[in-house]
């Protein structure tokens, strides 16, 4: 009998197709990639209407967790030539004797997530090499009548850059009381115009007695 | 001479040059690929956050006098944000003497939800605004998408018949009701709506309508 040969084949596959789908979608998801900050609390936002989309550029952002933890940030967007930071940073620090180095500030400048940390704590916060070290000292912004630091970085921030939006982040379970607090501080530094940050929602309305 | 030499090539053996495949083996590339796909499908922010804008009233300065607006008492409309998402509502003025009937709401978009009864009272600049809405799409009124909102604005300034919304929040109300009722307002389309302080003859109708201890006496509230 001949032998009958069996054309020796490598279970290859093509991976050509794939490997293009591939780089198609690592390109627009590297193009779209719009970094999300880490967050030192997780904020679950609440729910709205509104279809404005966040400011970029020009804001500062009060975020106020469910444990009524008050953070802060200051965020001048993608434009950092004008180095507000670092500006308000030393401003906080005139206000509270407290002496920043360059080095220090450019850290600051750095640091792009929101932080909840006593001005005097802040030296600390800035040289922490591990990010435990740095949550342990995130204690909120203290914000009591006798010391109230959040009352002070709104009022810096807005000197340093009087075009800054106010935006409160705060989260769905967080307590009236807390956010009035923070509404009040703003309203006596004569802020009255807010924007809360919410998720998109639909809402269909019914009407029953039509 | 050269015929001889490649004779004697035959004939030694078959030697063909040797086949290089010319494909590459793509798997540490499709390997490293995923990876970063993944990477990027988990770190991007897709649903930009929105924002929802509020305009709280000035603080009036306290050696300042400022005459109260008045308002009528049948347009205003109260509503007091409770604990666990209950909503109460009341017309007209809280009177010690004599106290309002204090209503329950929610904010699910039933019968009895407090939807319905903003929707009651803003029946008519509701159904001017989405008349225009419809208008707009349709076609019948050629307007520019850019000057929608300010339009609405203007039929909004110019309603006289709708609620005068005032919004109260009980101390252990959350933040999420203060967006949901915000939200209710710009849904069913409030014309002037305001966001006050809670003063104790509410504090104590709130706490009567929880079955709660009556805690607040004017002295507790301040």
């Amino acid at each position: 009998m001949p032998k009958i040969k069996i054309p020796h084949k490598t279970p290859r596959v093509d991976m050509t197709p794939m490997v293009d789908l591939f780089s198609l979608l690592l390109t627009f998801f590297m193009l779209t990639a719009t970094m999300r900050p880490s967050e030192p609390a997780p904020i679950d936002t609440p729910f709205s209407v509104s279809e404005t989309p966040q400011p970029d550029a020009n804001v500062m952002t009060m975020v106020i967790s469910a444990e009524g933890k008050v953070f802060f940030n200051i965020d001048n967007g993608p434009d950092t030539i004008l180095h507000f930071r670092p500006k308000i940073l030393e401003e906080m620090g005139k206000r509270y004797n407290i002496q920043f180095t360059g080095d220090e500030l450019r850290k600051f400048e750095k640091y792009s997530s929101s932080f909840g940390v006593d001005i005097k704590n802040l030296k600390t916060f800035l040289s922490a090499r591990e990010p435990s070290e740095r949550e342990k000292l995130e204690k909120g912004i203290p914000m009591d009548t006798l010391d109230n630091q959040l009352a002070y970085w709104v009022l810096y921030a807005r000197e340093v850059n009087p075009a800054v939006k106010v935006l409160i982040k705060g989260d769905s379970n967080a307590d009236y009381p807390v956010v009035k607090k923070v509404l009040d501080i703003l309203q006596d530094k004569n802020v009255n115009r807010f924007s809360l940050i919410t998720s998109l929602e639909v809402v269909q309305v019914v009407d029953a007695k039509k | 001479m050269a015929e001889i030499i490649q004779e004697d090539k035959h004939k030694g053996g078959k030697k063909k040059p040797k086949k290089h495949s010319t494909a590459i083996d793509m798997t540490p590339m499709v390997d490293l690929m995923c990876l970063l796909i993944t990477f990027f499908m988990l770190t991007t922010a897709f649903a930009k956050p929105k924002v929802m804008e509020i305009v709280l009233p000035e603080k009036v300065k306290k050696d300042e006098k400022v005459e109260p607006p008045k308002i009528a008492d049948s347009r205003t409309l109260n509503i007091i944000i409770g604990p666990k998402d209950k909503v109460f509502w009341y017309g007209g003025k809280a009177d010690p003497a004599n106290l309002p009937p204090l209503q329950e709401a929610d904010f699910s978009a039933s019968a009895n939800g407090i939807r319905q009864v903003l929707l009651d009272r803003n029946r008519a600049l509701f159904k001017k605004i989405e008349q225009f809405q419809q208008d707009v799409l349709t076609g019948k009124i050629a307007i520019k998408q850019d000057s929608v909102r300010s339009a609405i604005r203007k039929l909004k300034t110019d309603d006289d018949t709708g609620p005068i919304v005032l919004i109260k929040f009980y101390k252990k109300s959350k933040y999420k009701n203060l967006v949901d009722i915000i939200d209710e307002m710009s849904i069913v389309g409030i014309a002037r709506y305001i966001i006050t302080d809670i003063n104790w003859i509410e504090e104590g109708m709130v706490e009567r309508a929880l079955g709660m201890p009556v805690a607040s006496t004017p002295a507790a509230h301040k």
